[in-house]
């Protein structure tokens, strides 16, 4: 192939073979990514810590790699990170104030995987705190802004991760997905994200929001090159029991180019009241020409899926509650003194967590409160039981289902700020499969008012290559992925 | 679903919270309102259901227990806002000022 005059068009795929074919340097590359970094992020905002110094000698090891032709799947790929993953070599935020400055001991198991492989750390990526909201607007440290419209967000929780990778300030990059924070900003972003099946990648050294639905995955310009990353850092882990011990094939394997005999499902409860028209538009359009590369569209029926929303606001808060009790200012991170030991609890968390993460502790703390905790909790965990057994009937009949990835474009910047449901509702598409666990993918679909829909592939536990077969087919048929956003440089 | 005052305070104190009179108030309307969405489960008969805490198909993992390598004292201390004599310092856990009856 030609190589582009900007190597920031390259995707992950294309700069492999040619870093591989020594076409390019590591070198060359991480620094046309420091400067588009320079160019662009003051008006999108996707990063907290910039990591230039680290990133150009992981870039110069990485040459040195190639050289002796040691060189592994990320080896000099230039990668992002949410900002709640641990790195000894910057700070980890998560984009609060109470961890402001904080600088861990030690990497997250994904980290020290792409660290081995050679991989290269652009930065930290801003999220909502904790990875807790919708938008990036709860983070400490101001909002990100989407590259197609910079007066609109990027989507969150991980919404840092997925405007680095449409600004092409990162090749690709990692989030977190508890209820969609990995599926919903890639779809708002117009990028590939890939939440994958519950305990498929180790969660060890990221700070946890809600432990029995945080899934980690990639944000990427191609459905390939989300696949590369996952078989990166995909495999169980000593170091989190959840982690499976199941084999990591390589998930790029599964190449179809028809979608001949493939049975894709397609639910009515998906198509619900509040969604926009353009979005409903794109994504008929779309399951027409799923229908035209020769899939069969099977109508299956998920009728909890409205009862995923209201079981997500007590599980996932129930559970934040206790993982956030850590954060005391004891051990670590800010403390703000008190008279007594309880004082200073109280002041160091009254002042360490903004209005969402306070919110979502009170919700939780609540629902697990003595005399309220089996007609919340308990009853979450009952209906969390019926949507999963939706899913498992419905695969009896498909083998991926297709629904929008949002009911929405990304909304204005401060447009839902002030009603905290209606900001949840962002997520009402993608929460139902954080429940049962199952893989997603959310993959470029079209436009409506100019901005990017996505459109999510849900498969079996387990099922990635599948998928991810079954994804590519579509967005290479489809070619929504080619539209690159027309960013303001400085 | 409404909640009182009093409902938000226990919670706040229970979650270690220090909570100004606004944020109470913001809190009592907003998650009263959150809790009135959340009632639709009810609408469900769950009697004969079984929950489900979590997804996947492990029970009881264990490692081996063998000694092996962690951090320094140094490393983890260091993360501290506050040490003494190689301990962590906390302000007196019962009240009443300095001392050294932490």
């Amino acid at each position: 192939m030609s190589l582009p005059q900007d190597l920031t068009l390259l995707t992950v795929t294309e700069a492999r073979a040619a870093l591989d074919n020594r076409e390019i340097s590591a070198s060359e590359l991480t620094r046309a990514y420091l400067e588009r970094i320079e160019e662009v992020e003051p008006a999108i905002h996707a990063y907290l810590h910039v990591m230039q110094d680290v990133a150009l000698t992981q870039a110069a090891d990485a040459d040195r790699r190639i050289e002796e032709g040691t060189a592994d799947l990320m080896t000099g790929i230039p990668v992002a990170l949410k900002d709640i993953f641990c790195t000894t070599d910057a700070p980890t935020t998560a984009a609060s104030k109470m961890l402001e400055g904080y600088i861990s001991p030690y990497d997250a198991t994904v980290v020290a995987r792409l660290r081995e492989q050679g991989a290269v750390f652009l930065g930290k990526t801003n999220t909502d705190e904790f990875a807790m909201g919708s938008s990036t607007e709860t983070s400490a440290f101001g909002p990100s802004r989407n590259p197609w419209d910079t007066t609109r967000i990027p989507g969150g929780s991980s919404g840092g991760s997925a405007a680095a990778v449409a600004a092409r300030t990162a090749a690709i990059s990692l989030g977190t997905d508890t209820g969609g924070s990995i599926r919903q900003p890639a779809g708002f972003c117009g990028v590939v994200g890939l939440k994958p099946t519950y305990g498929r990648v180790s969660r060890y050294g990221i700070m946890p929001f809600a432990s029995s639905l945080d899934q980690v995955g990639p944000f990427a310009r191609t459905v390939n090159d989300a696949a590369l990353m996952l078989r990166a850092i995909a495999g169980v882990d000593p170091k989190d029991s959840t982690s499976v011990p199941v084999d990591v094939p390589d998930y790029s394997a599964g190449e179809q180019d028809s979608l001949k005999g493939v049975r894709i499902g397609v639910a009515p409860e998906y198509r619900a009241e509040g969604m926009e028209a353009g979005v409903d538009a794109a994504i008929q359009s779309e399951l027409k020409r799923l229908e035209e590369l020769g899939a069969e569209i099977v109508e299956v029926r998920l009728p909890h899926t409205k009862y995923a929303l209201p079981t997500y606001y007590i599980t996932a808060p129930a559970e934040a509650s206790a993982n956030l009790a850590r954060y005391d200012g004891v051990r670590f991170g800010n403390q703000v003194e008190g008279d007594d030991l309880n004082d200073t609890y109280l002041k160091t968390r009254g002042a360490g967590f903004g209005a969402e993460v306070k919110r979502r502790i009170m919700l939780g703390t609540y629902a697990l409160s003595s005399g309220y905790y089996d007609a919340y909790y308990v009853k979450a965990q009952k209906v969390r039981t019926l949507i999963k057994r939706d899913f498992d009937e419905a695969f009896t009949s498909c083998d991926v289902i297709v629904a929008p990835t949002s009911p929405t474009v990304a909304f204005a910047i401060g447009s839902r700020t002030d009603d905290p449901y209606q900001m949840y509702l962002a997520d009402i598409f993608t929460i139902p499969a954080n429940m049962a666990g199952i893989p997603g993918i959310s993959v470029p679909a079209g436009f409506s008012d100019g901005m990017p829909v996505g459109m999510q592939f849900l498969g079996k536990a387990f099922d990635e290559t599948r998928l991810i077969g079954i994804a590519r087919a579509y967005e290479q048929a489809a070619g929504w992925y080619q539209k690159l956003p027309d960013v303001a440089t400085t | 679903m409404s909640l009182t005052r009093a409902d938000v305070e226990h919670v706040a104190s229970l979650a270690r919270l220090g909570l100004s009179d606004d944020e109470l108030s913001t809190f009592q309307e907003q998650l009263s309102s959150i809790l009135g969405h959340i009632e639709a489960l009810n609408e469900l008969d769950t009697a004969a259901i079984a929950p489900t805490a979590q997804v996947v198909p492990l029970t009881n993992v264990v490692r081996a227990d063998e000694v092996e390598p962690s951090f320094s004292q140094e490393t983890v201390m260091e993360l501290a806002p506050e040490t003494r004599d190689g301990f962590i310092a906390v302000p007196a856990v019962m009240g009443g000022g300095e001392g050294e009856s932490a």
